[in-house]
């Protein structure tokens, strides 16, 4: 049975046979916490994916395609339902943070904080997590090199 | 040219950049908001709880209280967990994971190999249940491509075997280094003895003992070899045995339980709140299993129970532990007596290589295999999310797909690192010699906390 959040600012779609809500940044908060009323109550994960080098991706309508994607996969224990809320945000925006509704995002947030950039709102404790304070970058995004272990043979291709 | 009085204090030239550091900070720098936060006042406590907290954390004063660091090297933070602590005494007020240190960019590392060679990324983050996880990025995988309906029936019975033992494997390394990190030594020998068993088993099927990349998308590597079901029943008929005498060495004992009731307690609700999955939620009462909830390969045809606690303190996480490697036996010797016979991997062009014999006969059999391995089969453009049951709570793959052969992302969901999240929480106001304990009931792998 599928989860249909009626809300202006979400889009019910499906994704190979899971339930997927296209949610506006700025309805993202109030999705969520409608979401935890109706029983989703464990936010099971919550990353972000960079489209910087696959801007064709298929939306549905009425979806507008920013350069970063967040992917919150909710899960509700008394009827056994997953739902993932994708939001999509513009290059240095920042989002709500879910902390005060999932208390589990912290270190989720402070991790998409720390591998892509993107800024959470009224996150208590916005820090890197897992790279060191003083690293430079964002990691996984798309325009961050990924590094090599440089060749020690001549004429090699790099 | 400084001198020693211009410098700035060492605690704000850490911060280098602008979100400033990770450590914990002193209580004069903390807003009484943010104690509150770690008092647990936002986990939806109730109000009296929570104002009763607030007086006693108002009534330490900064020189009452001292923060020490624990770890990133001792031996029972199981790998490089750094913990720091407020300590009033003995009592622990406050308490801060510090973690990163093994971080390899492993999900990075993961959108340059190819579906095919990605277990073998996946399969080093959980390096004590390797095959869970190259479960989970087998299944994501195999859902984008639209075949996870078509996975034989015999490959699906083989991965619920090496699943369920791999859970063994790991519950039994959880004995020994909870029994080594409360001061049962002896124990320690003890499980990993037994444990060696199980990997024995496994450098058998696979050839590895460890990160085996043997549960592939589409099936399985390889076919299981001759004997391996009485290898499986010698496993099954050594181990009852052993865990009894763990029930004697542990459960029963005085000193055993005084150490472990009531230690790092946490409630269903704030399990929950966290995010907290595996035997920590199961510990509060909470009867949530993916095996069993959200069924998988053929856990639906399979009867086990889902063991439970009811004081979500370290001894139900150690209980429920050890009756879980004997639920996992009950699911092994029902997959011995229903094994069917057939294939163990997908017969898909796609996805499965050319038998050996073939290439020797046929040139196109030669390229398709090279191409397979060098290329890789283009997987179609997409998303999911799949989550199974790791022996440390759910274990989640979420794969985006661009439609090449490598994936766009790859995320994976690491019970451990949400598990970690709760060790704040189950530490306050508990003793310095506890945090051993608790640190050791989350049972965390911090390969997978940091990938």
């Amino acid at each position: 049975m599928p989860v249909a959040l009626e809300m202006p600012g979400v889009v019910t779609h499906e994704s190979t046979g899971q339930t997927v809500l296209f949610v506006e940044p700025s309805a993202y908060l109030g999705a969520i916490t409608a979401l935890y009323g109706a029983g989703f109550t464990m936010c099971a994960d919550l990353t972000a994916v960079d489209y910087l080098a696959h801007p064709s991706r298929t939306l549905p309508a009425g979806v507008v395609a920013q350069r970063f994607e967040m992917v919150v996969n909710l899960l509700s224990l008394s009827a056994r339902e997953r739902v993932r809320v994708r939001v999509q945000v513009a290059d240095g925006e920042s989002v709500a943070s879910l902390f005060d509704v999932h208390p589990s995002t912290e270190a989720m947030e402070r991790e998409v904080f720390d591998m892509f950039g993107i800024r959470f709102e009224g996150h208590p404790d916005l820090t890197r997590i897992l790279m060191p304070e003083d690293w430079d970058g964002h990691p996984l995004r798309k325009d961050y090199a990924q590094g090599r272990i440089p060749v020690q043979f001549k004429g090699t291709a790099s | 040219m400084t001198t020693i009085d211009e410098r700035e204090p060492i605690v704000s030239a850490g911060a280098a950049t602008s979100e400033g550091g990770q450590e914990l900070l002193s209580r004069s720098e903390v807003s009484q908001k943010a104690l509150m936060r770690e008092a647990g006042a936002v986990l939806r406590m109730s109000e009296s709880a929570a104002a009763a907290l607030e007086q006693v954390q108002g009534d330490v004063g900064e020189d009452q209280s001292m923060i020490i660091n624990m770890g990133p090297q001792h031996p029972s933070t199981h790998g490089v967990l750094r913990l720091m602590l407020e300590l009033q005494g003995e009592t622990v007020l406050r308490c801060k994971p510090i973690i990163g240190y093994l971080h390899t960019g492993m999900e990075k590392t993961g959108e340059s190999l190819t579906f095919l060679q990605g277990g073998t990324n996946v399969t080093r983050m959980d390096y004590l249940s390797p095959l869970n996880n190259e479960l989970v990025f087998s299944m994501a995988t195999e859902k984008l491509l639209g075949i996870d309906d078509d996975i034989p029936e015999r490959a699906q019975w083989m991965r619920m075997l090496l699943s369920e033992l791999n859970r063994m494997s790991s519950h039994l390394l959880f004995m020994a280094t909870n029994g080594m990190d409360l001061g049962a030594v002896s124990m320690m020998l003890y499980g990993w003895r037994e444990r060696e068993e199980v990997l024995r088993f496994f450098q058998k099927v696979t050839g590895l003992r460890m990160n085996h990349n043997f549960i592939r998308p589409g099936g399985l590597a390889a076919d299981l070899p001759v004997g391996w079901r009485d290898d499986v029943l010698r496993l099954l008929d050594m181990l009852p045995e052993r865990l009894a005498e763990y029930e004697v060495l542990m459960t029963g004992q005085p000193i055993w339980r005084e150490r472990l009731q009531g230690v790092g307690v946490i409630t269903q609700s704030e399990a929950i709140a966290l995010a907290a999955t595996g035997p920590i939620l199961r510990s509060t009462g909470l009867a949530f299993d993916l095996r069993r909830d959200m069924p998988y390969l053929k856990y639906r045809e399979v009867d086990f129970d889902v063991v439970v606690g009811t004081h979500g303190d370290a001894y139900d996480r150690y209980a429920i532990r050890l009756n879980e490697i004997r639920e996992s036996m009950k699911i092994v010797r029902q997959v011995l007596e229903r094994m069917p016979s057939g294939d163990y991997r997908i017969q898909n062009k796609k996805v499965t290589p050319p038998p050996r014999g073939r290439i020797d006969e046929s040139m196109e059999a030669l390229i398709h295999h090279f191409k397979i391995f060098t290329e890789g089969f283009k997987v179609p453009e997409g998303e999911v999310y799949v989550a199974i049951e790791s022996p440390r709570g759910e274990i989640g793959c979420y794969i985006a797909s661009d439609g090449s052969s490598t994936p766009y992302r790859m995320h994976v969901r690491a019970p451990s690192f949400v598990n970690v999240q709760c060790l704040p929480h189950m530490m306050r106001g508990g003793l310095v010699a506890d945090a051993v304990a608790v640190i050791s009931s989350i049972d965390p792998v911090l390969g997978e906390v940091d990938r």
